[in-house]
């Protein structure tokens, strides 16, 4: 059995399973996001009194926080209401950030875990050698009802990631690099394996970044191995025991695929899809109007620190206006102590509040039609940012820094 | 649930992602008859008043790929879809939409055998599907009973519902 089988058939309290087989397993870590209020409503509707668990169910006030809106306030009060009400203590207020990165932050996330969250980049979570899947509001009402859900077990794909990482190419640009190869619907109903030597080149903060991605070609979950690297990511903030589960060698993937990323150069997602990937370089000169730096994918220390190296005692083009909105609390709080927000207010960057902000074209830096963005975010489509018709090309941080300080698309390997 | 969906066919291509079918600037609503107002309106501005109860979706690959906004299932349900037929869905969309008890067909041919108009039929218990206007037919791939289950019992609320009922 592949790792991620050994974990859906313990929660499942099975000996073991197979590819396509449905199993209920019990959940470890529930996630509702402010957007969905519809999963207080479903709960109801599902004849639901108590949460089958308070201490494991978490609420992120993320994705419209601070409100803009007076609806936006009304859902953040009924929600508010609703965790006092069935005694929910983990609720994440509009000071703390976007859901993956709390639980990454806080240490709810470790391997052998099931984490499930209202939101499709769940994925992110088997960064940690945890199963991590985004689902609907209905879903995730039906955990708070039973504390399980139903999964069909997936066919695994493995990517092998071998070679050496050049200078100025990222986790964002060999995720985006694969996206662009194997196409947007490629994993639909699979899970992802990222696996090689390229691992040990990852921080956790870069394979957050490809397992995050990985929603953008269909997958349902993704995993990477913990190691040494997670383990040290772990040691101070986790305390309750984990279980590391082991792939079987002979283990059949559907898919077993090599990339060496040695001759990787910086690429661009070039709108209205994230697919349609071609090599940065291509697409240099293209002109823009603003440049987004955060996210769940690209808005953490490691992100922050690249942008204010390339921006460091220089300023943003003229008519350039970028963004900034750190992944979490602790990313600011880090990010200030390190001297990077400094850095980049220095540069002509606007600060904005923690939180999802215009990644998904609610507030905080929407585009007007015509526009064009150069984002470090997870998706280009139409609307996403704003404006039908406003263009997102997305890249990496580094890429996107050095887009800012020329205002045109820009090689980030001119600025290193 | 009506076994037998018949309806015009509205046909849309690949990858349609959930902001496309309800653009994140709407997210905030959350009255399902509001939410239904906004269907498909990042894609097709005019389709609420074109849309009649009972009609089908028809798409390429990957429908409903993205975010898992629950709310372009509402939407969709809310407008009276008859049955979306696609190549393939978004994982989240699909199990939203099984959820609320739409019917969500996968069918890996149907964009090459329905044009924008036709009218369309699908049998839901048996997943036979067929192009009304021009005669054409095509099996849909069958569903784990697991989800038909979901699905005949009119969603996952009267079924959860009916499992708390009988103390389950």
């Amino acid at each position: 059995m592949h790792a991620i089988e050994k974990l859906l058939a313990f929660k499942a309290g099975k000996q073991s399973v197979a590819t396509g087989e449905i199993v209920n397993c019990d959940i470890d870590v529930a996630g509702i996001n402010d957007l969905y209020l519809q999963t207080v409503r479903s709960f109801y509707e599902m004849g639901g009194t108590k949460v089958f668990d308070p201490d494991k169910i978490v609420m992120f006030f993320d994705h419209y926080a601070p409100c803009a809106t007076v609806m936006q306030a009304d859902n953040h009060k009924h929600f508010r209401a609703f965790c006092q009400e069935q005694g929910i203590k983990k609720l994440m207020d509009i000071n703390q950030g976007v859901c993956h990165q709390i639980l990454a932050d806080k240490g709810w996330v470790y391997p052998g875990e099931i984490v499930i969250v209202t939101d499709s980049h769940t994925t992110t979570h088997g960064a940690f050698g945890a199963f991590g899947t985004g689902v609907g509001a209905t879903d995730l009402a039906t955990i708070m009802v039973t504390g399980k859900l139903w999964f069909m077990v997936p066919e695994i794909i493995r990517i092998n990631l071998t070679g050496k990482l050049p200078k100025g190419v990222y986790a964002k640009d060999v995720i985006l690099k694969i996206i662009g190869d194997l196409g947007a619907d490629y994993a639909v109903y699979k899970a992802v394996e990222f696996a090689g030597p390229v691992m040990k080149e990852f921080s956790i903060s870069e394979r957050m970044c490809l397992c995050n991605m990985t929603t953008e070609m269909g997958a349902k979950a993704c995993y990477i191995q913990p190691d040494e690297i997670t383990l040290a990511y772990l040691a101070d903030k986790v305390t309750a025991p984990y279980k590391i589960y082991e792939t079987d060698p002979g283990y059949q993937y559907a898919a077993d695929l090599t990339y060496d990323v040695s001759n990787f150069v910086p690429q661009v997602a070039v709108p209205f899809s994230v697919d349609n990937v071609t090599d940065l370089a291509k697409q240099a000169g293209t002109q823009l109007n603003q440049a987004y730096l955060g996210s769940c994918t690209g808005g953490r220390t490691q992100d922050i620190a690249i942008a204010a190296q390339i921006l460091q005692g220089k300023h943003i083009a003229p008519n350039m206006r970028m963004i900034l909105v750190p992944a979490s609390k602790a990313v600011l709080e880090e990010c200030l102590a390190k001297g990077y927000i400094q850095t980049l207010l220095a540069a002509g960057v606007t600060l904005t509040a923690t939180g999802c902000a215009a990644c998904l074209g609610i507030h905080q830096g929407l585009l007007a039609e015509g526009e064009t963005c150069i984002s470090s975010t997870n998706r280009n489509f139409p609307g996403r940012m704003g404006h039908n018709k406003a263009h997102i090309f997305l890249a990496s941080p580094a890429s996107v820094a050095a887009s800012a300080l020329h205002g045109v698309i820009t090689d980030p390997r001119e600025e290193l | 649930m009506q076994t037998i969906a018949k309806g015009r066919a509205f046909v849309f291509g690949k990858n349609i992602d959930t902001d496309q079918i309800y653009p994140g600037i709407f997210v905030e609503i959350t009255d399902p008859e509001d939410v239904a107002k906004h269907a498909m309106a990042g894609a097709d501005k005019d389709f609420v008043n074109k849309f009649k109860k009972g009609d089908i979706i028809v798409a390429g690959t990957n429908f409903g790929c993205g975010s898992s906004r629950e709310h372009a299932a509402i939407t969709l349900k809310g407008v009276g879809v008859g049955a979306i037929i696609a190549e393939s869905f978004g994982r989240i969309f699909f199990r939203n939409a099984i959820n609320l008890g739409v019917p969500v067909i996968t069918c890996k041919n149907i964009s090459s055998l329905v044009k924008e108009g036709d009218t369309v039929s699908v049998n839901i218990a048996t997943g036979v599907i067929k192009n009304e206007t021009t005669g054409a037919t095509a099996k849909a791939v069958p569903m784990s009973d697991y989800v038909m289950n979901i699905l005949q019992s009119g969603g996952i609320k009267a079924m959860i519902k009916e499992q708390l009922a009988q103390g389950k």
